[in-house]
């Protein structure tokens, strides 16, 4: 046994005790790890002041048309944010539009029609969407799936909603493969295993008892599902939808091989477009001069200002859902 | 104590002690090896670039880390001096090269290329002039059998396929030579987007670096896009048959680059600072270039300096070949003599310049 | 009761039940497709060369050697270098300061930068290490990967040791033991495992990260393991070959594509089997 005997004076006060022996390796090991905790603060600090401190100089030459500006020109040294902003949010648009519905039904399924046993390897598989590396889904985009969308679906879709006046201007021009709809749709695939996963976790946390009744009174499942389960998780799925979100806007390898790079707003979906993540990996290291750098991060601060609000928003969501589960 | 204050149990303490190892072993194997010679920029010379090297580090044990950023890249590096050489398509201004302490020598020769995608005609079979190019560039001509292109190419059935333009999403310096061409042949050109390693253009799709406009160009049928001539060949893409200055319609080859070349007068360019676009003769590519390195004129390593310079020197004397299988243009040899002339006058480390002829 | 209503009910249950099974599909299908494609790509160009050549120029044979060492060693390095300080503040968070400001405020922080745009981080690694040196570095290189693995271990870290059974910290503390103590031979010990599960999905995470090496660690042509120089890694080795025209070099990038992503899965799969899939979230 150790030499740390017990005291046996029941009449010393606990701090004495404490103090007795080894006092200073409780502080210390207190201050190291307090010390760590401070470190990681510091990052995110850091990480935000040096964006600020970069992106100044085309902040200050710019000032808030930066927001709004469409033009990106080098030669000209006149740049403005607006294309990437706007590609980053409509990718991301796309993705939830089309990877929400998708993550739901795989939630509702594994909470509700799997069989106990397929459970875990079928999480587990969905969860592996989230390894794969996005630079493999990068790959996967060009040389996969943009020849298909391409020459199977670009056609179609020009051919049926391209003709419908109104919404035809959506998918009107010649079909390349790459363009912002397919990088929406990469991007829905990559998020999907983030929502699915907070999702099914929240309807797990509903307590059988309220689906009991329902199924009780003559409720099918979808109607359970539908009435009882989804309200009473409302908080967790729009924690998890916009935990989807977050990661659809940062992305990056994937996005940046089909999208297209194209530094033009188009009403067409099918059109190329440029995001800010892979405008950054496209022209980061070579941007000569000063306000080109200084333009470039200050795109980076917009994006990490962006995520940081969503993020947060879902923090929120998440944490309440939490407290009501009692944690 | 008999119990060691042991926090994670002996697993843990042996995980750790390996990584320890691990770490030292690496530590130890980082501090003791050759020189190294980091260079990046430009993807025009890449291929000549990674083939040079190899041979180099076979020969001497100097390995040269080539890195194909794009032009601007290489200018950028090497101006924060975060690299020991830039490479660059787009020869910077006397004026530049004294902002930054900069100077710059040509390496090799070659062309752009405008290269198409159209399933079942050929190489060589499409004809365009200059004007017609910027047009399609700007937009204006957006189908293949456009009138433009009919009447430059009457005996060739041209289908209607949409005409999808490839650019360079990256800052390149073959992006500068070709719309220094481009410029230079159609005013609306120039004054709607003018000449530069990245610009604002009016319709399209980019790739990134020559191999990405390649690879975009292959895959995408009805599309036009600019390459590097090396690139053209590898890909086995089909060529464009441009009209020159003196009006005759002429494919990209070696002799085409070099007839180009002849009437360069470099003597009289200070930094070697050259265009070679749209030049008279009737066997000349309109968009010939030559590609430069950029190295800084106050070297912070004498040492370093020196090996930069061997690598060029030997490159000049034992690389033609190497060039040429690759489809450069190797330089001539007077022109060579006069690099390493400046070499002397313009490189100097803290003890003197750098290289002694 | 076969009324209308309740046969609408019915139908409507059906649709969304065949709803359910066809997204599933879907998820399954996707990942089916990607590793299908990564295998039909990257099978036949695997062997032995890819562990004992070293990038080539276009146009030679070479394999991927110097690509796959600086990958390990970078990831290594990041790893080792992340880890203390990760435990360390998750230790504070779920033992000293679990209630206090800065423990919150960590805490919120860890998630923000979890699911942050690895771009940014190399963004801010190329601003405080590459230009302040003068050249890109592996070690910059590793220290952006230490930005990406602290989050993750972190909360790996808090969410296993709040896991432990508070019983058995009374029982020490009941036994006369001072907090440290307690802290370290029981908490910490107890939830080692779990920890050490972590650590694997962030190595895994990390593994496949492209953007933040752009701009620290760059590439590089050559074997090297100096530090203090570009380093290869196989993600931005990928990148480049992928998008070339040489088809040598593109048989390549499938090959490490297909490196990497069985790398991670694997890594994935064992940590998940160790300590089961909600334990291991670090979400």
């Amino acid at each position: 046994m150790t030499t740390e005997t017990m005291d046996t004076s029941l009449n010393a006060p606990l701090t004495a005790m404490r103090r007795s022996r080894g006092q200073w390796q409780d502080g210390a090991v207190r201050n190291v790890t307090r010390f760590a905790a401070w470190l990681v603060l510091l990052l995110l600090v850091g990480i935000g002041l040096s964006l600020v401190l970069g992106g100044w100089q085309a902040a200050k030459t710019f000032g808030p048309a930066f927001l709004w500006t469409d033009v990106w020109n080098p030669v000209k040294e006149t740049y403005g944010g607006l294309v990437p902003i706007f590609g980053t949010l409509i990718t991301s648009l796309i993705a939830m539009v089309i990877g929400i519905p998708l993550s739901f039904g795989i939630a509702i399924f594994l909470t509700e029609l799997c069989p106990a046993w397929l459970k875990r390897p079928l999480s587990v598989a969905v969860e592996l969407l989230a390894a794969v590396p996005s630079i493999i889904y990068g790959m996967w985009g060009l040389f996969v799936f943009a020849p298909f969308f391409r020459d199977n679906v670009e056609p179609l879709l020009i051919g049926s909603l391209g003709q419908i006046p109104g919404i035809g201007a959506l998918f009107a021009g010649p079909p390349l493969g790459i363009g912002i709809l397919t990088a929406g749709i990469i991007l829905a695939i990559m998020v999907l295993p983030f929502i699915t996963a907070v999702v099914r976790d929240v309807f797990e946390t509903v307590p059988p008892m309220l689906k009991e009744s329902g199924y009780g009174l003559g409720m099918t499942t979808w109607e359970v599902v539908r009435s009882i389960v989804i309200p009473h998780t409302r908080a967790g799925i729009v924690g998890g939808v916009m935990l989807g979100l977050g990661r659809a806007m940062g992305e990056t390898m994937a996005v940046t091989f089909v999208i297209g790079n194209a530094h033009r707003i188009s009403a067409s979906l099918l059109a190329p477009g440029n995001t800010i993540s892979s405008a950054l990996a496209n022209e980061f290291t070579e941007a000569i001069s000063d306000l080109y750098v200084s333009s470039l991060v200050l795109l980076g601060f917009i994006l990490f200002v962006i995520t940081f609000i969503v993020l947060s928003l879902a923090k929120l969501m998440l944490a309440r859902v939490e407290r009501r589960a009692g944690k | 104590m008999s119990q060691s204050t042991k926090f994670f149990g002996l697993a843990r303490r042996q995980f750790v002690g390996a990584t320890a190892a691990l770490a030292i072993g690496i530590a130890s194997i980082g501090t003791a090896h050759a020189v190294d010679l980091t260079g990046a920029g430009a993807t025009f010379p890449y291929p000549v670039y990674a083939k040079w090297a190899e041979a180099y580090k076979a020969k001497t044990g100097t390995g040269m880390n080539y890195q194909s950023i794009g032009s601007g890249g290489g200018i950028k590096q090497i101006t924060a001096k975060t690299v020991d050489f830039g490479a660059s398509d787009m020869p910077l201004k006397p004026a530049d090269l004294e902002k930054n302490g900069l100077a710059q020598f040509p390496t090799v020769m070659g062309g752009v290329v405008p290269v198409y995608n159209l399933p079942g005609i050929d190489a060589g079979k499409i004809k365009l002039d200059g004007e017609t190019l910027a047009n399609i560039y700007l937009g204006n001509i957006t189908a293949w059998n456009d009138p433009a292109i009919a009447k430059l190419n009457p005996d060739v059935k041209l289908p209607s396929t949409a005409i999808t333009v490839v650019y360079r999403s990256d800052g390149s310096g073959t992006t500068f030579i070709y719309s220094n061409y481009l410029s230079k042949v159609s005013p609306k050109w120039k004054e709607i987007v003018g000449e530069g390693t990245s610009l604002q253009w009016r319709t399209g799709i980019g790739g990134k670096g020559n191999e990405g406009v390649a690879g975009s160009v292959k895959n995408t049928p009805g599309a036009i896009g600019y390459v590097e001539y090396a690139y053209a060949l590898q890909n086995k893409l089909s060529y464009v048959m441009l009209k020159n200055k003196d009006g005759k319609f002429v494919a990209p080859k070696a002799s085409a680059f070099q007839a180009a070349a002849a009437n360069a007068d470099w003597k009289n360019a200070p930094g070697f600072a050259l265009l070679l676009t749209d030049q008279a003769g009737a066997e000349s590519w309109p968009i010939t270039g030559a590609t430069f390195i950029l190295m800084q004129k106050k070297q912070a390593d004498g040492a370093k300096g020196m090996e930069v310079l061997k690598f060029f020197d030997w490159a000049y004397a034992n690389g033609n070949k190497m060039a040429e299988d690759l489809d450069y243009v190797p330089l001539p040899a007077s022109l060579v003599k006069m690099i390493q002339e400046s070499w002397t006058k313009e490189i100097a480390g803290p003890s003197g310049p750098v290289w002694k002829n | 009761m076969d009324t209308t209503l309740y046969r609408r009910r019915k139908t409507k249950n059906l649709v969304a039940k065949a709803l359910c099974y066809f997204t599933m599909g879907v998820g399954l299908g996707a990942l089916a497709l990607i590793l299908w494609t990564l295998l039909s790509n990257g099978l036949s160009n695997l062997g032995l060369y890819l562990f004992t050549q070293n990038t080539p120029p276009p146009g030679s044979m070479g394999g991927l050697a110097n690509a796959i060492v600086g990958s390990l060693i970078m990831t290594v390095l990041g790893t080792m270098i992340a880890t203390p300080i990760a435990i360390l503040a998750g230790t504070y968070l779920a033992e000293f300061g679990r209630y206090s400001i800065v423990a919150k405020v960590t805490r919120f922080i860890c998630d923000v930068l979890l699911s942050a745009p690895s771009i940014v981080i190399g963004l801010f690694v190329y601003q405080i290490m590459v230009l302040p040196m003068g050249h890109f570095s592996a070690i910059a290189g590793a220290v952006a990967l230490a930005i990406i693995v602290i989050p993750v271990v972190l909360r790996t870290t808090e969410n296993m040791l709040s896991l432990v059974p508070p019983g058995l910290r009374e029982a020490a503390f009941g036994l006369g033991a001072p907090h440290w103590k307690v802290v370290t031979s029981v908490s910490l010990r107890a939830a080692r495992q779990g920890m050490i599960t972590g650590i694997l999905l962030a190595v895994a995470r990390i593994s496949g990260e492209t953007a933040p090496l752009l701009f620290t660690s760059l590439n590089n042509q050559f074997w090297s393991t100096d530090l203090n120089a570009p380093m290869a890694n196989l993600p931005v080795v990928i990148f480049q070959f992928a998008l070339s025209p040489y088809d040598d070099w593109r048989n390549l990038a499938w090959a490490g594509a297909l490196l990497i992503t069985f790398s991670v899965l694997m890594l994935n799969i064992t940590a998940r089997l160790i300590v089961g899939s909600k334990a291991a979230d670090p979400r």
